[in-house]
């Protein structure tokens, strides 16, 4: 049996002086989700529709199932494709939609049929075989979108951004539907998003791209906890950013020091990571001298959990998401002394970091 | 009358509404009925008075069923170039970068903005006796000037934007993700036209189609300066009407007229009439 795998080297692609993609390589394994996450404008789905055939690369190598398609044409490569806006055949019925990839290869009549009727099936719609797509919801338009896509079984899927044109509950509702699917189906799928939760939850390996490139290859676990550059750690999980200073192998801030630096040169200037769910309060009785001291400026209940923002000492704010359970009242002005884990030590000041191309130690 | 309740205070600022509503229908429907139907009306009643006999001779006499002939080759030819290049260009204006691309666009709104006249006239520029392209069509031997091709060409002229004005819109409405769709499901460039694209555009197209018909048929003037207007050989049914009349045959005028007029509403009004139909089968 063949591997279904996606395989990408080395692939360029500019759009008049704009470098939408910059030596992007990585790899889908047969038969798993594989997420690319990024902002808009990281040339995530750049890539998709490369892969697809919808653009050629300026340089670059892709290779499906053991075969390089870098320059195939688009209806060569049978690659099953989910577009964010549906792009549902407006003029054809959802059954005539899904039948379309098959009529076109001119599958027998019969076939044709038990396979439209079997996918109809799989995606909840037999019911509205009938119907033309602006009948339907973007919930049942999206799925329509995807059983056309899987009618003349593609050797991968490729979903480009598939929930983002889709309300919060119904985002949630079809990832894990989508989730069930790709367990009973088991086709390679290539998921572009700019929501991280659905990466994380979706994908068994995420990649990460930004401004062109590919930040860190991983799982969600991996991409989560050992984030590799200063832009995974600010991208994933809404983190805090702290400055200051490197000194013996600590972030210097104010008169604080967060350990975490010592693969830093001394004197630096750099940056420190920490989400808010990273953030607990030390009961001040059973303090020691790993605790941070912080003025409390605004609490949100958020119902499980609140969100606090807080100063620290040298004037620094840091949003905590701290669980309601065994949570002291806080109020404006209270003090209180924070424990602060799973800290990111980067060179270089946040802001500027952020904002700038980057660094050169990521692939 | 309307506009003097209007300003009574006592009336409801709904009533109100409405007679303001009421009167700028009334309006619109004035302009229309005695700009478009009050000049129709009137030739119908002319031709219709003319009489059985008149019609059944007018119908039936050799120059006219040859202005028709005439008319309808014009006509047909017409629709089937401005049709195919219509959309060709429509689709390369919508889809396509280029250099130069706005310069094209505007040039497509030219023969609108341009008197048939001077059209006709351009035409006896570039074919009439001295013109740049006459040494060469006469050492060929063939006849464009005061003959069928120049006829066509002015009308295709003068027809050229309406295809293109009613389908570019849609084709950049429409996007291109429906075309990308079909192409990932394996459809070949003219698979996607037809069975994508051609359907999504085909009610601006038929409109289009309606339009460059309806403007053949009723074109004069480009066509009058370029034909030599010989009666039963080049004279179309719109010069035709214009020798009656100038001939003080005020009847056969009107009799003909009334049907190239027929003829245009019932194209106009046939697509109407399928869109509604196909609209409401499925929406049922």
């Amino acid at each position: 049996m063949t591997n279904n795998g996606i395989t990408v080297q080395g692939l360029n692609k500019r759009f008049g002086s704009f470098d939408a993609v910059q030596d992007v390589s990585f790899e889908a394994q047969d038969g798993k989700i594989t997420a690319i996450l990024g902002p808009s404008g990281s040339g995530k789905s750049t890539v998709l529709r490369m892969i697809a055939g919808l653009e050629t690369p300026d340089s670059g190598r892709i290779t499906l199932a053991e075969e390089e398609q870098t320059f195939a044409p688009v209806q060569e490569r049978r690659v099953g494709f989910v577009f964010q806006h549906y792009a549902l055949f407006r003029h054809m019925t959802v059954r005539d939609n899904v039948a379309f990839g098959l009529s076109i290869r001119k599958e027998p009549k019969a076939e044709t049929r038990a396979r439209v009727e079997d996918l109809l099936e799989l995606v909840q719609l037999a019911p509205y075989a009938d119907r033309y797509p602006d009948q339907l919801s973007g919930g049942q338009r999206q799925r329509v979108a995807l059983a056309r896509a899987l009618a003349p079984r593609p050797k991968v899927l490729l979903l480009d951004e598939p929930f983002g044109a889709l309300d919060a509950r119904v985002r949630q509702e079809l990832r894990r539907w989508l989730d069930d699917l790709h367990r009973e189906l088991n086709v390679t799928s290539l998921l572009v998003t700019h929501d991280q939760e659905e990466a994380l939850e979706l994908a068994n390996e995420v990649i990460v791209m930004h401004a062109g490139r590919v930040e860190q290859v991983g799982t969600p676990a991996e991409i989560y906890n050992q984030p590799a550059s200063p832009f995974v750690a600010g991208f994933i999980g809404a983190a805090n950013v702290i400055e200051g200073s490197v000194r013996d192998g600590h972030l210097i801030f104010g008169a604080h020091r967060l350990p975490g630096a010592t693969h830093l040169d001394e004197g630096v200037s750099a940056h420190a990571y920490i989400r808010p769910l990273d953030i607990r309060l030390v009961d001040p009785a059973v303090a020691n001298g790993h605790s941070y001291a912080a003025v409390v400026e605004r609490v949100n209940d958020l119902g499980p959990a609140s969100k606090v923002r807080v100063r620290l000492a040298d004037g620094q704010p840091l949003v905590a998401e701290l669980p309601n359970e065994d949570l002291p009242v806080l109020e404006a002005g209270d003090r209180v002394l924070l424990d602060l884990r799973n800290v990111k030590v980067f060179e270089g000041e946040g802001a500027e970091v952020r904002n700038a191309a980057p660094l050169s130690e990521e692939g | 009358m309307s506009a003097r309740v209007d300003r009574t205070p006592t009336l409801s600022p709904l009533t109100r509404r409405r007679l303001v509503h009421g009167g700028l229908i009334a309006v619109a429907a004035l302009y229309v009925g005695a700009l478009v139907l009050a000049p129709l009306i009137g030739i119908a009643w002319a031709a219709i008075s003319a009489g059985w006999a008149t019609w059944r001779e007018t119908l039936t006499a050799p120059d006219t069923l040859h202005a028709y002939l005439l008319t309808a080759i014009i006509t047909v030819i017409t629709v089937i170039v401005t049709t195919v290049f219509g959309v060709i260009v429509a689709i390369v204006l919508t889809r396509d970068h280029f250099p130069g691309k706005s310069a094209v666009s505007a040039l497509v709104n030219l023969p609108f903005a341009v008197s048939p006249v001077i059209v006709g006239l351009m035409a006896v520029l570039l074919f009439g006796l001295g013109g740049w392209f006459q040494p060469w069509f006469s050492a060929h031997g063939i006849q464009i000037l005061f003959a069928l091709p120049s006829m066509i060409l002015v009308t295709l002229f003068i027809c050229l934007p309406f295809t293109i004005r009613e389908v570019a819109p849609v084709l950049q409405e429409l996007g291109t993700q429906e075309e990308e769709a079909a192409k990932t499901l394996g459809g070949s460039a003219f698979q996607t036209f037809r069975r994508v694209t051609l359907p999504n555009i085909r009610w601006a197209l038929l409109y289009g189609i309606a339009l460059s018909a309806a403007r053949s048929i009723g074109e004069i003037g480009a066509v009058l300066v370029v034909s030599g207007s010989t009666t039963g050989q080049t004279e179309t049914a719109p010069i035709y009407i214009l020798r009656q009349f100038d001939q003080s045959h005020d009847a056969e005028a009107y009799i003909v007229a009334l049907t190239l007029a027929f003829a245009s509403i019932v194209l106009l009004a046939g697509i109407e009439f399928f869109k509604h139909r196909s609209e409401t089968r499925r929406s049922r």
